[in-house]
């Protein structure tokens, strides 16, 4: 047993952290930034912080991730890191030519109180910001929220950044789509496209996260969200923002900055968020919603109820981000399972309240816990408690699917050890086939690998 | 793959500092040497990097709870501080780990964190710190609690050390040690290993006296990690040479066999980078005798063992060091003869820690391949120059910052293992025995050797000369294999391995045959892309 030392007996925590369900703010922002057009990301802080974050989004993504960092000794820890800011702007800047720097903090630069936005005028005063050039940035520090917090954060810094009020454009749309996939961005991007809806997505990692095989490192790939379509986002008719956590605070600020009103949608996973999520945009754009997502629509019902049995009654144990979890949890209650288990390490009170209101209609109270001590350990001890039938949650999740023989579908991040989300959705009708597709899998390959030689099936 | 143009490693080290700002391009000047063995040449390393350049290095954190202590399966490794730097270095340096008996401690896939908030920055995080350990303990009981010090715990000035020593006293049956390894203590992950040596060395070695077996020939391991079960291959050798290893720093590894390791008669240095301190103060402290081995390359492996056998100078020994080599370098070279057909004259290009550029050359020299580059993420010069120099090095402020400890002779636990006289023969038979002569003496002349490399400096490389295979680890591998090459990381293994020892090298050869030898790569053009005459001819055919 890899998990061997997991107590069963549950004994509050006031302490320690184990087994982590977030991480820090700073991979969210350097995510966020991988996801503008000919942005560099840089890191302001220790190289380890820098060096943690590509290699985790590398892991995950196996693609490459390319950032700065402002290798902070204990120098610039003592004097500040003003000095090291400045020169790295101005290296990137000479050798890799981007155009656009965007800066985030961490917990090192935080704590000793450096100023992000006098530094880089310092930066400019000094002329190392080449005409045409543009520095964003974000505060980010570790020790508040978690990664989801960063990603929040930087989107924040984007509209800072660009967004200016403008004339309305009647027919432009933004649309902020969290922390999900390169392939959802897609997904997202084609169904505003089925929609007709024109449209602007920030942070868009489509095409950079999953950039193609050429023979040719793009340094800075074709995808993104261009300069030019980000000074727009202030003269859009309305932002779509997809999940309170990640995209809230972004909308909140265009909608101040640039009077651009906004709604706060669920991520479109599954059926109902999906549902919402269109009614939405047709409210607001007043376009019909299309034949083609209907019919989409009435595939994921026909598998549904297609392959209920396998379904039917399943408890599940989740964990990841709060945007994601509540539309799983949602979906899952739709298809008779039942959300066992639900952690995630992101704070915030309004998690569990709709959690517990979506289970609440199914008669089904979970276990359910979100912010300090919300982490693997703590689901581990419930699960030994009371089994579950399936684990969706980040690469993490093999080791009690291992030792407990529990089905496990991968879900949020990390993933480590597979591909697929970065190519494949979860988001929409065409995201909720995979995730019933995956989730099937797991559960009839167990059944498959169990059932005894005389009860084994060809047919299910 | 070469280009057919001539071009000159002056032209390449010209065109890539060209680019940089005056002041970097001086800097990194020094750090990029056209290598001439012999010539007594100098590179810069163990210095700051350039801020932006975009590095590979990491941090002082990495170094010491990541690389050395993170192997060690039955502590209790508790991150201080938010939660990014437990996270990360959650499971992902996967060190293999084998305890005896399903009920024996094995935290490995565990991460233990005291996630701080705003709070306890601005009030302090002692007291968080405190609870965490003492919930740890109540959970667990473990043998031991370690305490690792993220960045804003040195700022806001939490005494780590203090807590550790508080509670060590407070449970009597658990060593609680701390590690002020933030991660801006050094300039690389290098501070972190020397921090992690030096605590291990100060709060567990020496210990326990207990000499646990009856085995005639005692020796410790060091800096072998065991990823992707290196240290398993070498077990195998030692166990079938009936030699003990007493304990391996680390993998593998439990805190018993590092209290014990004082009484081993012999350490034997594999990454001379991240515990040549641990060899020189367990020699002045116990008088335990080091010599710098290589496990990487079967001819290597085989020179290794028979100069651990010359020390022990017992002809029964040295006949079961010559009967293992004689039984399995024969099988090694079999299978080296037939992939060296299709690997022979290809070119590799290595940037990888601070042993791995040097022991893997062994590797790709038995596969006649030849090596154009190579390079330390975060060595010091006696690595690339041998340590020699070491009386030559400056010592800057970034490197006082780390605590030398001041060893001295243990007055009950100091043995002499072998006179002084013998001592300097070995010394003059073998030129590693309390030495190691370094990366640039053994490359050939006109070879690329760069410090620090940054990511632009390795695309100019790859586009320059166009090596058949790229080693580095997974921040690069992407960016490399986009361009056409493949990489292969020497940190994970690409999650392979073993490629230590025997079994291992043949491992690695068959790896890098696929890998150099695949037509994958000629996937990448779409047919319609490529010459149009030879698709016609293909249809017409």
């Amino acid at each position: 047993m890899l998990l061997r030392h997991t107590k069963k007996e549950v004994a509050d925590r006031k302490a320690l952290t184990i087994n982590p369900a977030k991480t820090c703010q700073p991979i969210g922002a350097m995510y966020a930034a991988l996801g503008i057009n000919g942005c560099l990301p840089h890191s302001h802080g220790s190289q380890g912080c820098c060096a943690y974050h590509r290699s985790s989004l590398t892991r995950h993504y196996k693609e490459p991730v390319m950032a700065g960092t402002s290798s902070f000794t204990e120098g610039a820890s003592v004097f500040g890191g003003q000095a090291n800011l400045v020169q790295a702007i101005n290296n990137i800047f000479t050798i890799y030519n981007p155009e656009i720097i965007a800066v985030h903090t961490t917990c090192l630069s935080e704590t000793i109180g450096d100023d992000l936005p006098q530094i880089i005028s310092k930066a400019e005063e000094d002329g190392k910001v080449p005409e045409g050039k543009k520095i964003i940035y974000a505060s980010t520090p570790s020790y508040v929220g978690s990664h989801i917090t960063g990603f929040s954060n930087m989107v924040e810094g984007i509209v800072k950044g660009f967004a200016k009020p403008g004339i309305k454009i009647s027919d432009l749309y933004n649309v902020i789509p969290g922390w999900v996939e390169p392939s959802d961005m897609a997904e997202i991007k084609r169904i505003m496209s089925v929609m007709k809806i024109n449209s602007i997505m920030f942070p868009d990692t489509s095409g950079v996260m999953n950039a193609p095989q050429t023979g040719k490192h793009e340094f800075f790939p074709k995808g993104g969200t261009s300069s030019q379509d980000l000074s727009k986002t202030g003269s859009a008719a309305h932002t779509f923002a997809l999940g309170s956590w990640a995209s809230k605070g972004a909308a909140n600020l265009l909608s101040k900055t640039a009077q651009v009103p906004f709604s706060v949608c669920d991520i479109p996973i599954g059926l109902k968020a999906t549902d919402r999520f269109l009614m939405e945009l047709a409210r607001i754009s007043g376009n019909e919603i299309s034949s083609e997502l209907e019919f989409e629509r009435g595939q994921v019902a026909d598998i549904i109820t297609d392959m209920h049995q396998y379904l039917y009654g399943k408890k599940v144990a989740l964990w990841g981000d709060p945007d994601q979890l509540i539309p799983l949890t949602e979906f899952l209650t739709d298809l008779d399972m039942v959300p066992a288990h639900i952690v995630t390490g992101t704070p915030g009170k309004a998690f569990e309240k709709r959690i517990m209101e979506i289970c609440s209609e199914k008669g089904i109270t979970p276990n359910v816990k979100c912010g300090a001590q919300a982490d693997m350990y703590l689901m581990h001890q419930w699960i030994l408690n009371e089994p579950v039938d399936l684990l969706i949650g980040n690469t993490y999740g093999k080791y009690m699917s291992r030792d407990m023989n529990i089905p496990f579908v991968r879900h949020g991040f990390p993933i480590y050890d597979r591909i697929g989300h970065s190519y494949f959705p979860t988001v929409g009708y065409r995201g909720a086939m995979r995730l019933l597709e995956l989730m099937l899998s797991a559960i009839m390959n167990k059944l498959d690998r169990e059932a005894p030689e005389e009860g084994f099936e060809l047919v299910m | 793959m070469s280009n057919n143009k001539k071009i000159t490693t002056e032209e390449v080290k010209e065109e890539i500092l060209a680019k940089y700002p005056p002041k970097v391009a001086r800097k990194r000047d020094k750090s990029f040497v056209i290598n001439e063995p012999g010539s007594g040449q100098e590179i810069q390393a163990n210095i700051r990097t350039v801020p932006g350049i975009i590095t590979q290095r990491g941090c002082t954190y990495a170094g010491c709870k990541g690389v050395v202590l993170g192997p060690t399966r039955d502590i209790v490794n508790i991150t201080h501080g938010p939660i990014g730097c437990g996270f990360y270095s959650w499971l992902t340096r996967r060190n293999q780990t084998l305890p005896e008996k399903e009920s024996d401690e094995n935290y490995m896939a565990y991460c233990f964190s005291t996630d701080m908030q705003d709070e306890n920055i601005v009030f302090g995080g002692e007291k968080k710190l405190r609870e965490a350990i003492q919930e740890a303990y109540d959970l667990f009981h473990p043998k031991a609690i370690a305490i690792f010090s993220t960045c804003p715990v040195g700022l806001i000035g939490d005494d780590v050390h203090a807590v550790s020593r508080e509670m060590k006293e407070k449970f009597g049956d658990c060593n609680v040690f701390g590690f002020s390894c933030e991660g801006y203590r050094g300039v690389s992950q290098s501070a972190g290993h020397h921090i992690a040596n030096n605590q291990i060395f100060k709060h567990v070695v020496g210990t326990d006296d207990t000499i646990k077996t009856t085995k005639k020939f005692r020796i410790n391991l060091l800096g072998e990690y065991n990823i992707g079960g290196d240290a398993f291959e070498l077990e195998r050798i030692f166990e079938r040479l009936g030699v003990e290893l007493v304990a391996t720093y680390s993998g593998n590894s439990t805190i018993d066999s590092f209290a014990n390791s004082h009484t081993a008669d012999l350490n034997l240095v594999m990454c001379h980078r991240s515990i040549n301190y641990m060899a020189e103060m367990m020699q002045t402290k116990y008088g335990i005798p080091w010599m710098k081995v290589n496990f990487i390359g079967a001819k290597a492996t085989a020179k290794s063992l028979r100069k651990m056998a010359l020390y022990f100078e017992d002809p029964a020994l040295s006949a079961e060091v010559e009967k293992l080599i004689t039984e399995e370098l024969p099988l090694v070279e079999k299978e080296v003869a037939e992939i060296k057909k299709r690997t022979a004259g290809k070119t590799a290009m290595l940037f990888v820690g601070g042993s791995r550029a040097h022991h893997y050359q062994e590797l790709f020299k038995e596969l006649d391949m030849r090596i154009i580059a190579a390079g330390y993420e975060f060595a010091h010069r006696d690595d690339y120059e041998g340590r020699d120099v070491l009386p030559n090095v400056k010592v800057d402020a970034d490197s006082r910052n780390i605590e030398e400890l001041k060893v001295e002779k243990d007055s009950s636990r100091y043995k002499e293992r072998a006179s002084e006289k013998k001592l300097e023969e070995l010394k003059k038979s073998n030129p590693e025995f309390q030495n190691y002569i370094g990366m640039m003496p053994e490359m050939e002349s006109g070879t690329l050797v760069i410090d620090d490399i940054s990511h632009y400096e390795s695309e100019i490389l790859i586009k320059k000369y166009q090596p058949d295979i790229f080693c580095a680890g997974i921040k690069e591998k992407y960016a490399i294999q986009k361009s056409g090459v493949p990489l292969k990381q020497l940190h994970s293994y690409d999650y392979g391995g073993p490629y230590a020892g025997f079994k291992g090298a043949v491992n690695f050869y068959k790896e890098i045959d696929r890998m150099v030898n695949t037509k994958i790569w000629s996937l990448i053009a779409p047919p319609w892309k490529k010459d149009p005459e030879i698709d016609a001819q293909y249809i017409s055919a």
